[in-house]
C-alpha cells in the first residue's frame, strides 16, 4: 500500500466500515500459559478470566489475559469483582499491555461448556464489543498430552434468533438453523515475540523425550473414557426428557385441533339451521373459548444445546478411542519385537 | 582481620545452603513480554515474583507482574502503590501465592539492586532476586537467581552480598504445552490430538531406531562400547513385563474390544441424533 494515495482521517472515518468476518484468533504464548495455569490450579472448579488484545482486520489478537476471582453469590462481592476488573485493567495499562477486552476464557470439564450461561455471557460481551471470542480450555485433556484449547463464537444467525428469543420450530426452519450452527469454532494461531522464541530455544531441554510424549503414550485412558460415558449418559437422559416435553406439546396440540374442528362443525351446523330459520349466522370464531388459545411451544434451545454436548462427547470418545487404538497397536508391535 | 580480645565471628546470615528456585515458564514469558512493552526511556524492567515456599527449601516462582519504576544514575524509584494494588488484585484470585522476591532484566546484579532488594526484604523475609538477560549479552539468555546474605562481623553489619542459588529451569509445564508451539514466533494451528500422537510415535520410533543403530555398531565393533549406556538399555528392556504371548494377546484384544464398543456406541448415538433431527423437522411440518 506504499504507493496508494494517502487518505485523510476524515476519509477513513467516512468510508463505511465493512466488518470482515473473524477468521483467526492469534494467541500469544503468554496468554496461553496464563490461561492454562489459572485453569489448572483451580481444576476441577471452573474458572473464568478476561482476554485482552487487539482486533486487526479478520484476525483477533489475544496478547494478554487476567483471571477473575472465584465468583460468589454475594452482591457485595460482585461489585467488588467489577472493581477488581477495572483496577486490573488500569494496572495493566500502566505497563503498556493492550487493554482492549476481546472476550473471555473459561475452563471446562470434558468439554461440557455448551450451556445457556455461556450464551448469555457471550451476548453480554457482544453488546459492548463487536467482535469477541470465548476461549475454552479443558485441563483434563492436557493430562493426555493434548492442548485442549478452543476458540468459539456464536454464529450470527443464532444471535439474531436469540435476541428475539425465537426458538419455535417455525422460525428455526425459516432460518435453516440446526444444532450444528450454534457455535462456530475459530482456528487458533499461536505467536510469540522473537525474544521469547530465543529464550525457549535456549531453555529447551536436550533430553530426547518430553513430558508431552510421556503423557501421550500413557496407556490408561479408561478413567477419562469412563467419565466421558457417564456424562454422555446423563446428557442422553436430559435429551429424552426434552423430547418427552415436545411429544407432550404435540399431543396437546393435536388434541386442541380436534377440539377446534369439532367446535367449528357444531357452529356450522347451528348456522345452517339459523339460516334456514332466517336468522343472522353466528361468527365462526370465538376468542373467549379456551380451546382457541394458542399453546405455548417449548423452546428448542435446551434440546439444541444438549444435542451439541452429546455430539461433543461422541467426538471426544472417538478421538480418544482412536488414540488408544494406535497405542495398543504400537504396544503390540513393540512387544513382538 | 582485626582481632580484639573477645571472640568475633565473621559470618554470613542467613545461610543459603538448601535453597533452590523453580521457575514456571509463565514467569519467563511474562518478563519477556514486559520487557518488549517497556516504556521508551527505560533500560530494564523490574517486577515482583509471586509463588510459594515449600518446607524442603524449594521456592516455586509461579507468577510475576511488572512494577513501573524510574531510574537515575544513583537512585531507583519504585511505584510502591502500584506494587501493592497489583498484589492485592493477585491475591484476590489466588491467596496462596505470596511474594517470594523480585526480578530484573539485565545480566547479573547491578548497582541499584541492593536498594530494591532492601525494599523487598521488608515485604518478605529473604527474597529471591531473579535476573533475566534479555539483551543476550554474551550470546546466551542467562537466567540466574540470587539471595542476599549479609556479611557481619559480630553484631556489626559489613556488607550485603548476592549469592547465586541453584535454579531449576526444566519447565515441565512448557513441555506439557509443547515446545513446538512456544519456541516459534508463529504457529499456524494448534496440533490436534491425533497429530500430536503421530508426532510422539514418530519420536519414539526414531529413538528405538537410534538404539538399534547404536547396538549394531557396537556389535560390529565400530563404536567403543560404553558400559553405562549398555546398562541403561538392558534396564529399559528389563522393565518390559514378562507376559506369555497368549495372555498378552488377550490383554490387547480386550482393550481393542472395549474401544470398539465405545466407538460403536458413540456412532449409534450420532445416528440417533441425526434421526431425531429429521423427525423433529417432519413433526414441524405436520
Amino acid at each position: 500500500m506504499a504507493n496508494a494515495l494517502p487518505r485523510s482521517f476524515l476519509q477513513v472515518a467516512t468510508t463505511e466500515e465493512v466488518a470482515s468476518p473473524l477468521r483467526v484468533v492469534q494467541m500469544e504464548g503468554l496468554a496461553i500459559l496464563k490461561i492454562i495455569k489459572h485453569c489448572k490450579e483451580f481444576s476441577p472448579a471452573l474458572v473464568t478470566g478476561q482476554l485482552l488484545g487487539l482486533d486487526v482486520g479478520s484476525v483477533l489478537e489475544v496478547t494478554n489475559c487476567f483471571p477473575f476471582p472465584v465468583r460468589e453469590d454475594d452482591e457485595e462481592i460482585e461489585a467488588d469483582g467489577a472493581n477488581y476488573q477495572l483496577e486490573m485493567m488500569r494496572c495493566l495499562r500502566e505497563v503498556n499491555v493492550d487493554n482492549n477486552t476481546v472476550g473471555w476464557y473459561q475452563s471446562t470439564l470434558l468439554g461440557s461448556y455448551q450451556t445457556v450461561e455461556l450464551i448469555e455471557t457471550f451476548m453480554n460481551y457482544q453488546e459492548n464489543i463487536r467482535r469477541c471470542v470465548c476461549i475454552i480450555y479443558d485441563p483434563s485433556r492436557s493430562n493426555q498430552g493434548v492442548l485442549g484449547l478452543k476458540a468459539l463464537k456464536l454464529s450470527d444467525s443464532f444471535m439474531d434468533l436469540y435476541r428475539n428469543n425465537n426458538f419455535t420450530g417455525e422460525k428455526l426452519r425459516e432460518k435453516n438453523l440446526s444444532w450444528v450452527d450454534i457455535f462456530e469454532e475459530i482456528p487458533i494461531k499461536v505467536s510469540n515475540s522473537a525474544l521469547i522464541s530465543a529464550f525457549m530455544t535456549e531453555l529447551e531441554a536436550d533430553a530426547p523425550v518430553t513430558q508431552c510424549d510421556y503423557d501421550r503414550l500413557q496407556l490408561s485412558t479408561s478413567p477419562f473414557l469412563e467419565r466421558n460415558m457417564e456424562f454422555l449418559i446423563e446428557c442422553m437422559d436430559d435429551l429424552s426428557m426434552e423430547q418427552q416435553k415436545f411429544q407432550f406439546y404435540y399431543r396437546n396440540l393435536s388434541r386442541q385441533q380436534v377440539q377446534q374442528q369439532a367446535w367449528l362443525q357444531k357452529r356450522r351446523a347451528e348456522n345452517m339451521t339459523r339460516k334456514a330459520a332466517g336468522e343472522e349466522p353466528l361468527p365462526e370464531e370465538d376468542p373467549t373459548n379456551p380451546i382457541f388459545k394458542p399453546l405455548p411451544e417449548p423452546s428448542r434451545l435446551d434440546s439444541f444445546l444438549i444435542t451439541n454436548q452429546i455430539s461433543n462427547y461422541c467426538n471426544q470418545i472417538n478421538g480418544v478411542a482412536g488414540q488408544s487404538f494406535s497405542r495398543l497397536y504400537l504396544l503390540k508391535a513393540l512387544h513382538e519385537n | 582481620m582485626a582481632t580484639t580480645g573477645k571472640q568475633t565471628v565473621l559470618q554470613f546470615t542467613p545461610s543459603t545452603a538448601s535453597l533452590t528456585a523453580r521457575v514456571h515458564p509463565l514467569v519467563i514469558f511474562n518478563i519477556c513480554d514486559c520487557y518488549v512493552r517497556r516504556p521508551d526511556q527505560a533500560d530494564r524492567v523490574i517486577g515482583t515474583l509471586l509463588g510459594s515456599l515449600s518446607p524442603d527449601g524449594i521456592v516455586e516462582i509461579k507468577n510475576s507482574y511488572a512494577v513501573p519504576h524510574s531510574e537515575s544514575s544513583d537512585q531507583v524509584a519504585l511505584d510502591i502503590d502500584y506494587h501493592h494494588n497489583m498484589l492485592l488484585s493477585h491475591q484476590k484470585v489466588n491467596p496462596k501465592e505470596v511474594i517470594v522476591g523480585w526480578y530484573s532484566t539485565g545480566f547479573g546484579v547491578s548497582g541499584g539492586s541492593a536498594l530494591i532488594h532492601d525494599f523487598y526484604s521488608r515485604e518478605v523475609p529473604n527474597p529471591i532476586h531473579l535476573t533475566v538477560d534479555t539483551g543476550f549479552g554474551n550470546g546466551v539468555g542467562t537466567i540466574k537467581a540470587f539471595v542476599s546474605v549479609s556479611l557481619s562481623l559480630g553484631d556489626q553489619q559489613l556488607a550485603a552480598q548476592f549469592q547465586e542459588i541453584p535454579l531449576d529451569l526444566r519447565l515441565i509445564e512448557a513441555e506439557r504445552v509443547g515446545f513446538d508451539i512456544l519456541k516459534k514466533t508463529a504457529v499456524d494451528k494448534v496440533p490436534t490430538d491425533l497429530e500430536g500422537m503421530e508426532a510422539s510415535m514418530e519420536h519414539l520410533l526414531a529413538l528405538i531406531d537410534d538404539v538399534y543403530k547404536y547396538v549394531d555398531s557396537v556389535v560390529e565393533g565400530q563404536v567403543a562400547p560404553d558400559n553405562s549406556i549398555g546398562r541403561f538399555i538392558s534396564e529399559t528392556i528389563a522393565s518390559l513385563p514378562k507376559i506369555p504371548p497368549s495372555a498378552f494377546d488377550k490383554l490387547v484384544n480386550d482393550g481393542l474390544q472395549d474401544q470398539l464398543l465405545l466407538l460403536y456406541l458413540s456412532s449409534i448415538i450420532r445416528t440417533q441424533l441425526s434421526l431425531a433431527e429429521k423427525l423433529n423437522t417432519v413433526a414441524q411440518i405436520l
